[in-house]
């Protein structure tokens, strides 16, 4: 199998030579470039698996590189930010970017990142061996049943879980779910969302107040995690 | 000293009242004027013109000089209810009222903006000393982990042959562990330098303290290393709408504080409730608490209680308060009566109820 191709717009020499030898060490290919300019010609050039995209760029700013990537480049794009610029990220996010990590970041985080990016849920039939309990989501029978369990939940309750499941691993905006669960009309209404998540974990999580599958991203949004999935 | 001070008023205002003034003191020896001799009013009229020129600017302190001498020739020289003077003696005299009541205004401005000057000088060097004790605390508490990526990565590199795979990797664990408190120092220089730049916006939006306090206390687990944090939040709290990113920094610096600071046996809670309108948030630990003597200090920017042997820069809790601040709300530190600290923070805020019953479901 051809190893999963990945290109890195950064203009920070030690940030590239760090991704370099991580991505490497773990069997990713890795093309680097150190501009906006060199970056969109590469990606067009090779159209690899995946992008990792610095905001900061001195020729252009990222978010332009990543509304011209997004005319025609469909795979997973992941944003590389400074620390807790969250209005930053959220635009991004809105742009169509996957994900973000904020510098400075873990490694662990950084593979993870990038593999529930490549990872995509094909099957209606997803289960989840979560260290407290046991998920399994029909998406076509709009079930969800948790250690065997059916679980009874609302309509938009619902719409609300297949969302997660269909961008597990992706950290969603608030504005994002409001709109795909709620409509256009119900954006602003985020406290619509903060009684809604709190329904769900209650019915999904074993523990609440330390959930497992719906992960708050502080000022940002929420991120479905299944990490230790097995898909059918 | 005098403490009044109508010069932060406007112009209009001071001169509406220096003038009310004048007229008051005017009024009152021409009543008196069968007890007074006319030389005497001149004398009370100079102090008037004194008294304004110690809280009022130099404009209407003049505007004053004037309107007295002009009262005083016309109400109190004979002859009276004129502006004329027969005698030369009286002409002399209103002519030095008239210099001496301007002087009195001119020298008593200078002698304010001399004092300001000063204040201002103070002002410079209470800054200058400030940037001191930063760049004292910053070399410090930089410098340790500086030195310590730079020894363990400089071992890595030099001596790698020697050292075994255990070794290897605790120079590594180091290095993180020095990058981690060097990232947190950087961040809260970052967010101290955002307040004083007045920067600070908050971003107000709706939502659930229970997930907040709870995802703090995740984010806090490598560091409180076992420790529990016990959370007391009642699940039908309603909706808050305030900065959820500047709401968990302020939470965050409080139980980090706790964290490092109270002895391993003490129990750390943080509570939050809904009192009238406003969110409370109460982190207490059942440690030594602060000396007494210490509590008012301790917001203040680059304060350390003394002999603090673990590393940081003074400005968690100044950051805090400026972050409670820039919502509109409170903060405040006490002693429980049996030992520990409580910090009550306390921030006005809007209120929601709705529950999912309410909601398209």
């Amino acid at each position: 199998m051809k190893p999963t191709s990945i290109l890195v717009i950064d203009d920070e020499q030690q940030i590239r030579k760090l991704l370099d030898i991580t991505l490497r060490t773990n069997g990713f290919e890795l093309t680097e470039a150190p501009s906006a300019m060199e970056g969109l010609k590469i990606a067009e050039e090779l159209n690899p698996d995946l992008i990792l995209l610095d905001l900061g760029l001195p020729d252009e700013s990222g978010h332009v590189v990543l509304e011209k990537l997004r005319k025609w480049y469909t795979q997973p794009i992941i944003i590389l930010s400074v620390q807790s610029n969250e209005e930053d990220i959220v635009n991004a996010l809105d742009k169509g970017a996957n994900d973000y990590l904020t510098k400075p970041f873990r490694t662990g985080e950084l593979l993870a990142r990038i593999r529930s990016s490549l990872r995509v849920n094909r099957t209606h039939l997803i289960t989840y061996q979560g260290t407290n309990n046991k998920l399994e989501i029909d998406l076509e029978l709009r079930t969800v049943k948790k250690n065997g369990e059916s679980l009874k939940l609302t309509a938009t309750e619902f719409d609300l879980v297949n969302l997660f499941v269909k961008n597990e691993g992706r950290v969603l905006t608030h504005q994002y779910l409001l709109r795909q669960v709620w409509g256009p009309g119900y954006i602003s209404q985020t406290q619509y969302l903060r009684v809604f998540i709190a329904q769900v974990r209650k019915k999904i999580e074993t523990e609440p107040n330390r959930p497992e599958y719906i992960l708050t991203e502080s000022g940002v949004g929420y991120r479905f995690s299944g990490n230790d999935s097995t898909i059918f | 000293m005098v403490h009044v001070d109508f010069r932060k008023n406007s112009l209009g205002t001071q001169y509406v009242i220096s003038v009310a003034f004048t007229l008051l003191v005017a009024l009152v020896c021409y009543l008196l004027s069968g007890f007074l001799g006319y030389r005497v009013v001149a004398l009370l009229l100079l102090v008037t013109v004194s008294l304004n020129a110690m809280v009022f600017e130099m404009t209407p302190v003049l505007v004053n000089a004037v309107l007295s001498a002009l009262l005083w020739n016309f109400f109190f020289i004979p002859p009276k209810f004129t502006l004329a003077i027969t005698n030369t003696e009286d002409t002399l005299m209103f002519m030095m009222y008239f210099v001496v009541a301007f002087i009195n205004a001119v020298l008593t401005t200078r002698i304010r903006r001399a004092e300001q000057q000063a204040r201002l000088k103070e002002e410079k060097e209470n800054t200058l000393k400030l940037y001191n004790t930063l760049l004292n605390s910053l070399s410090h508490e930089l410098r340790t982990p500086i030195s310590t990526i730079i020894g363990a990565s400089d071992n890595l590199m030099v001596m790698a042959d020697k050292l075994s795979e255990f070794n290897k990797y605790e120079l590594a664990a180091e290095i993180s562990k020095a990058s981690l408190q060097l990232n947190r120092q950087v961040s809260n220089l970052l967010n101290m330098s955002r307040l004083e730049s007045g920067f600070i916006k908050p971003k107000n939006d709706w939502f659930d303290i229970r997930e907040l306090v709870y995802d703090v206390r995740e984010q806090l687990t490598e560091e409180a290393k076992g420790r529990p944090i016990h959370i007391a939040v009642k699940e039908n709290l309603p909706l808050f709408k305030l900065d959820y990113g500047l709401i968990v920094q302020v939470l965050h610096n409080l139980l980090h504080n706790a964290i490092i600071y109270a002895p391993k046996y003490a129990v750390i809670t943080v509570r939050a409730f809904c009192k009238d309108i406003s969110l409370v948030l109460v982190i207490e630990d059942t440690g030594h608490g602060f000396p007494e003597s210490e509590i008012d200090k301790v917001f203040d920017k680059f304060y350390r209680l003394k002999n603090s042997a673990t590393g940081g820069t003074g400005l968690g809790l100044s950051i805090v308060k400026g972050f409670v601040e820039a919502m509109g709300g409170n903060i405040s530190l006490k002693n429980m009566p049996e030992g520990g600290a409580v910090f009550t923070v306390e921030i006005p805020s809007e209120l929601s109820y709705v529950s999912n019953h309410q909601i398209k479901v």
